[in-house]
């Protein structure tokens, strides 16, 4: 699964775990990456072999400035744009289209306004029986906090309310990978603590696998077990940075501040352009002038 | 309190029209002013009880109503329709949106004598001025609201996997629905607008025909008397529509506002 970059970098000795990507080889990954790449119509790489893969239950947050193609891996793997090579893969399915399995929270809430809160969070129940749709969304409602505002307006609510119905819609589908595209970006810092946690707790009942796109390193430390840097143009995978702290996860340890300071410097490493850039393929070259 | 506030703005709105009528009451009786063109209030109200009573009224009223109800109908489906198939098929936006676009820059009475040469001077004619009149304020809603639908809501949609027909009813439908209302409303007003023409352009009953009578038999009261009734069941019409489609649009404070 490795790309020709790693097999160079390898030859000379700067393998900076960029083999993390990948998994044990013991267990089966439940969102499998392979090779993506995405070019636009007007020629723009967006992505160049992207290969992630992920357990069950994992937290990955994939980080990296501006450009880097966060946002479009993340709509790949949502079957919301088409790959132009590689595949996706869940539980071994190929995606090409959105799918029952996945879920998705944007980074606006976009909540449909005409629909009061509790009928947004059970937009994607419409096929279940209408006892079942709402026992599943009052717990859902209940578990982020907003059992009292099943009957207001999407308007009515605060930012953060907002996402929270937006959450709680993604998670009363059961998906088993939850895709977030810097869900919390727009929120203010108390706001998003509290988000953090109640996004814990809720993972913490059904272990779906989550990717979250964020340019918050302490939000990546402090949801992920694995944090993949990206740098862009065209976008890619960097280095890997391994959290491995117990949660619930305290700011202010010691363990915590080591954590965030790692992947500082892995992000920091992959906004230099230096030595460690892969020799360019024939489909990057036209873009890296 | 707020609503006794709203009160009082509503009562101090009445003030102006109230004191120029006193004023020019006054001035009639007290003979500093003729009144022959513009009769007193009294006169007036007298004209309108006068008709009400026997009966006229009613006969011209439902007549007009009948008119722009129909042609309100015709255009308004006509609109929902065209502006339907223009918005979602690019094909016919290219063909026809710039023929409509340019019929809508016609001023209305210009079809007039063309109307009347195709159709007549009998109700045919007069429904469909109405309705052109109408076609137009939602042909435009409506196309603007599906061209401007949120894409994003409708990626919602797609992340949910629905399929095309739900994904009309369950976003677009919804998403569209306060320009509609907004475009239907408009074309109601329109209706009022055109059925003056219409009822101008030959008519033995209608408020329109009040007018003309009142004109050529030197009847100023009874023109104004029927200027008094088209603002009445204009505004009565409205405030129906709004009624009837607010529970509609419930969930949009802004909708309400502008409506």
């Amino acid at each position: 699964m490795a790309g020709s970059g790693l097999k160079w970098r390898a030859e000379r000795g700067i393998v900076r775990r960029r083999d993390a990507h990948a998994m044990p080889a013991r267990e089966t990954p439940v969102l499998t990456v392979d090779d993506l790449s995405k070019i636009y119509a007007d020629g723009t790489q967006a992505l160049s072999g992207i290969t992630l893969a992920v357990r069950q239950g994992e937290i990955v947050a994939l980080i990296g400035g501006s450009g880097c193609g966060k946002t479009t891996l993340l709509r790949l793997i949502a079957g919301l744009d088409q790959a132009t090579r590689g595949a996706v893969q869940v539980d071994g399915e190929t995606i090409r289209a959105p799918h029952p399995s996945i879920g998705v929270v944007f980074q606006e809430p976009r909540l449909l306004p005409w629909l009061d809160v509790a009928g947004n969070v059970g937009f994607g129940l419409a096929d279940l029986p209408r006892s079942e749709r709402r026992t599943r969304v009052s717990r859902a409602l209940e578990r982020v906090g907003l059992a009292e505002h099943g009957g207001r307006w999407p308007r009515e609510l605060s930012g953060g309310q907002q996402q929270r119905v937006a959450i709680a819609r993604a998670f009363v589908a059961q998906p088993r990978v939850l895709l977030l595209d810097e869900p919390f970006s727009a929120l203010d810092a108390f706001t998003r603590k509290g988000l953090h946690d109640q996004l814990l707790d809720l993972w913490a009942e059904s272990k779906p696998t989550i990717l979250i796109v964020t340019h918050d390193v302490g939000e990546a430390v402090t949801l992920a077990d694995r944090v993949v840097v990206m740098r862009p143009r065209p976008g890619r995978l960097d280095e890997t940075v391994a959290i491995g702290l117990a949660r619930p996860r305290e700011p202010v340890a010691a363990t915590y501040e080591e954590a965030v300071r790692r992947v500082l410097a892995a992000l920091d490493h992959s906004l230099r352009p230096a030595a460690t850039k892969p020799p360019p393929t024939p489909e990057t070259r036209a873009s890296w002038w | 309190m707020p609503l006794l506030r709203r009160g009082g703005r509503a009562g101090l709105g009445l003030l102006l029209p109230l004191v120029l009528a006193a004023g020019w009451e006054i001035a009639v009786a007290t003979g500093a002013a003729s009144g022959r063109l513009l009769p007193p209030p009294s006169r007036i109200g007298a004209t309108l009880w006068a008709l009400a009573v026997s009966g006229d009224l009613w006969m011209h009223v439902e007549a007009t109503l009948i008119r722009v109800g129909l042609g309100f109908l015709c255009g308004a489906a006509a609109g929902i329709v065209a502006g339907a198939l223009v918005a979602t098929i690019p094909a016919l936006r290219w063909l026809i949106d710039p023929s409509l676009q340019a019929l809508r820059a016609v001023p209305s009475l210009a079809w007039v004598p063309l109307f009347i040469l195709w159709f007549g001077i009998l109700e045919t004619p007069k429904v469909l001025l109405i309705a052109v009149g109408v076609f137009f304020p939602v042909y435009v809603g409506v196309s603007g609201a599906i061209a401007s639908v949120d894409r994003k809501l409708v990626e919602v949609g797609r992340i949910f996997r629905l399929s095309r027909f739900a994904l009309a009813r369950r976003i677009l439908l919804p998403a569209v629905l306060p320009a509609t209302l907004v475009g239907l409303r408009t074309g109601l007003g329109l209706g009022f607008l055109f059925v003056v023409a219409a009822e101008l352009m030959g008519a033995s009953e209608g408020l329109g025909y009040l007018l003309v009578d009142g004109q050529q038999f030197s009847k100023p009261d009874q023109i104004v008397a029927a200027i008094i009734a088209f603002a009445l069941v204009g505004k009565a019409a409205d405030m129906a529509l709004v009624t009837l489609t607010s529970p509609l649009t419930r969930w949009q404070d802004t909708v309400r506002d502008s409506l």
